[in-house]
């Protein structure tokens, strides 16, 4: 080959750019576009996602109750005179209901509230269904109440705290058949006597699911204890079994044909769709093994199961990422491979188990569709007992708590499923920051 | 085999402390290792020279059964430890290794304190009653591997805070407080600078009166200065074995003087 071959160098500046400089950094300047506009779209999504749930959702948080002096009359409430708690149980809402009828009559007339456009019927419904069943609970609760005259907290009806809340106008209130507007002016005048109040509603944390009329009353309550039941199980179960299974896939088992599928087969499980698991479960577990519907047990089984192969590959990745002349000085001190392992290659391996388990549990917390497959959809009253009973018995999760009720018709439920999404975007979010914080803690240099 | 070498051996044998006898490695297809025959003199340093990848770092690591961690190795042949077969059956290579230690290439260092990285050795093997003892046995490793007074002010600093040389002495500090018999030492001061290696090699110029020590080294002049005894390995073949002073000076295989002189490697 003769120099007469190779391009002859035409003299060149520094300071110009040629048309192939230009070209490339063309193409840099596009790539940058391309990027910047990706991250807004998304950014843009996210923001409309957190304004809508925020938007809906911080309501539900806030609560208009109505405020009386209801006194506890003790020839209705506890005809014996005796205190006794069986008798009074005799008593039905009904009678609670009447007693709060007298006193919320009594209290307008008091104040000088015309309601004399309203019919009994309508008075009473400013308040919650779910007023009497509650007030009784309190006196069953505290029999001594009897005979006093105390302050009650009722729930307003969902369309009176929906007018307080902007949900419900003067003009939705006139085509509605569940309110009119005669009431909302009653309603009106109560709260400018201070009678009605908008606050902060902590039994929307702490109170069972309520039925489809109630929607007020409704709280995520059943629905946090259950998906911390599930969280409990999965934790106890997925982290020792997927611990102790990478250990010894990565550190004992002799590398063979075997060994490979069963690694192939782990990364597959983690993929599974989870409704799979979902039919897994109800073969397995309910049908065959005979297990209650809708207990924790069983969805604290089944997010097991899809927990498990994430944590696997979360473990052994980290225990990989333990440099092996590690191993080799535990073991050139004489130390066993189990010695080698547990006072060493663990310990190092700790932060990254954890950031593994904790984002597998997030993702089990956040998982509806298997749970729905098992029964946990049911509409649960009743708080489960502490475990190991509480365990059988059933419960619903957050996740699934808001699908039930974005089914439901009454829009104060649409209100309260983007509450429980915060709540539920609240703990995964603490999650993620607890993966985050462990990592950067215990992040080790070697 | 040379004449002369088995005479200088049957001489040897009274004082071996280690001896290897038609040892071969395979790793996989690959023949690191072919019919090795070595004694390990009790109170000795013996260097291994050759080089890169002639198979001193795989010799090294049958002493001590290292290579058992390595699922394709396969090693064949005799080696002794004061007589006993090393390979064994009824061998635990853990109470081999706690009697045969080690000190790598590399610092390797535990990601634990000053302290927990001399101590860890001697706990697991239940050596000391008590904290006093475990203290002592901690100070003198420290003192014996010439760091003690960099790091007396901060036993309870991480190991990997040290510097590199600092982290080998103190990784030589761990070998030795298990108290072993024999120590083997991976070209120990390859990461180290001038200064730290000669403190190394004082250091192994004191300890060969307690363990036999055995180094695999890359310089000539460290072979020559800090061993009594020099192997020299070629292609997996052991090609003469002899006192140091005989192989500098007048090696019998033309192989070596090459090596020596600087003609192969
Ligand atoms: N873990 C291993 N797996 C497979 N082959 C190996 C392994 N370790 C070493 N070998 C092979 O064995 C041969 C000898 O390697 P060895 O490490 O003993 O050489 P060495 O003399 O220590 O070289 P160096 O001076 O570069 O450290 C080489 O061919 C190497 O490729
Ligand atoms: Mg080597």
């Amino acid at each position: 080959m003769t120099d007469a071959s190779l391009p002859a160098a035409a003299p060149k500046s520094l300071l110009v750019a040629d048309g192939r400089t230009r070209r490339r950094k063309a193409a840099e300047t596009r790539f940058r576009l391309y990027g910047v506009a990706a991250i807004a779209i998304g950014l843009l999504a996210l923001v409309f996602l957190l304004t809508s749930v925020l938007g809906n959702g911080v309501n539900a948080f806030r609560q208009t109750f109505v405020e009386i002096p209801v006194t506890l009359d003790e020839a209705v409430l506890d005809k014996t005179g005796t205190r006794d708690p069986k008798a009074m149980a005799k008593v039905t809402t009904v009678s609670y209901g009447k007693l709060i009828q007298q006193a919320l009559e009594a209290e307008l007339a008091t104040r000088g509230i015309d309601t004399s456009a309203l019919t009994e019927k309508q008075v009473m419904s400013l308040m919650s269904k779910e007023a009497p069943a509650d007030l009784r609970r309190q006196v069953l609760a505290d029999p001594l109440l009897i005979g006093q005259t105390i302050t009650f907290d009722a729930f307003a009806t969902s369309r009176v705290d929906g007018y307080f809340k902007g949900r419900v106008t003067m003009e939705s209130a006139s085509r509605d058949s569940n309110i009119t507007p005669e009431q909302l002016v009653v309603a009106e005048a109560m709260a400018g006597a201070g009678l009605i109040e908008t606050r902060w509603n902590w039994r929307f944390l702490t109170a069972p699911d309520a039925s489809e009329l109630r929607p007020e009353a409704a709280g995520l309550g059943v629905a946090i204890l259950g998906s911390a039941y599930m969280m409990l199980i999965v934790l106890v179960l997925s982290l020792p079994i997927g611990v102790a299974t990478s250990i010894y896939l990565e550190e004992m088992a002799p590398k063979n044909r075997w060994t490979d599928l069963i690694e192939v087969n782990i990364a597959n499980l983690a993929a599974v769709p989870s409704i799979v698991y979902g039919i897994l479960a109800l073969a397995l577990f309910i049908n065959f093994m005979g297990l209650p519907q809708s207990a924790p047990i069983v969805g604290g089984l089944v997010l097991t199961l899809m927990t498990l192969p994430t944590i696997i590959i979360a473990t052994r990745a980290a225990l990989q990422a333990v440099p092996p002349s590690i191993r080799d000085a535990a073991l050139g001190v004489g130390a066993s491979k189990m010695q080698s392992i547990f006072h060493h290659v663990l310990p190092l391996a700790m932060p990254g188990i954890l950031t593994g388990t904790i984002l597998g549990l997030a993702r089990a917390l956040g998982e509806s569709a298997p749970l729905l497959l098992i029964g946990m959809v049911a509409f649960v009253k009743d708080f489960p007992s502490a475990p190991p009973e509480g365990l059988m018995q059933p419960a619903t999760a957050l996740p699934v708590q808001v699908y039930q009720w974005t089914q439901r018709s009454d829009p104060a439920f649409v209100e309260r499923a983007s509450g429980a999404i915060i709540v539920l975007l609240t703990f995964l979010l603490t999650m993620n920051a607890v993966a985050i914080i462990l990592r950067r803690r215990f992040e080790r240099r070697w | 085999m040379n004449v002369m070498q088995i005479a200088e051996r049957a001489t040897a044998t009274a004082t071996a402390k280690m001896t290897a006898r038609g040892v071969q490695v395979h790793y996989g297809e690959n023949h690191a290792l072919k019919d090795v025959d070595v004694d390990i003199l009790a109170g000795t340093v013996t260097a291994f020279i050759g080089p890169s990848g002639c198979g001193k770092s795989t010799f090294l690591r049958c002493l001590n059964r290292m290579n058992d961690t390595v699922a394709s190795a396969r090693v064949t042949g005799e080696i002794r430890l004061d007589g006993e077969d090393i390979y064994d059956r009824r061998v635990d290579p853990v109470t081999l290794r706690a009697r045969v230690g080690m000190v790598f290439q590399k610092p390797n260092p535990f990601p634990k304190s000053i302290y927990e990285n001399v101590a860890y050795g001697p706990r697991i093997h239940g050596l000391t009653r008590n904290r006093a003892e475990l203290d002592q046995v901690v100070e003198t490793s420290l003192r014996k591997a010439a760091l003690w007074n960099e790091v007396k002010d901060r036993l309870q600093a991480p190991g990997t805070g040290l510097s590199g040389g600092q982290q080998q002495r103190l990784c030589i500090a761990r070998a030795i407080a298990t108290a072993p018999e024999v120590l083997l030492m991976d070209e120990p001061c390859s990461a180290l600078d001038p200064i730290a290696t000669a403190q190394v090699e004082e250091l192994i110029d004191e300890l060969h009166t307690q363990f036999s020590v055995v180094i695999v080294t890359h310089s000539m002049q460290q072979a020559a200065r800090v061993s009594q005894r020099t192997a020299f390995f070629h292609l997996g073949h052991l090609v003469e074995y002899g006192e140091t002073g005989q192989i500098f000076t007048n090696p019998r295989d033309p192989r070596t003087e090459s090596y020596i002189t600087g003609r192969i490697g």
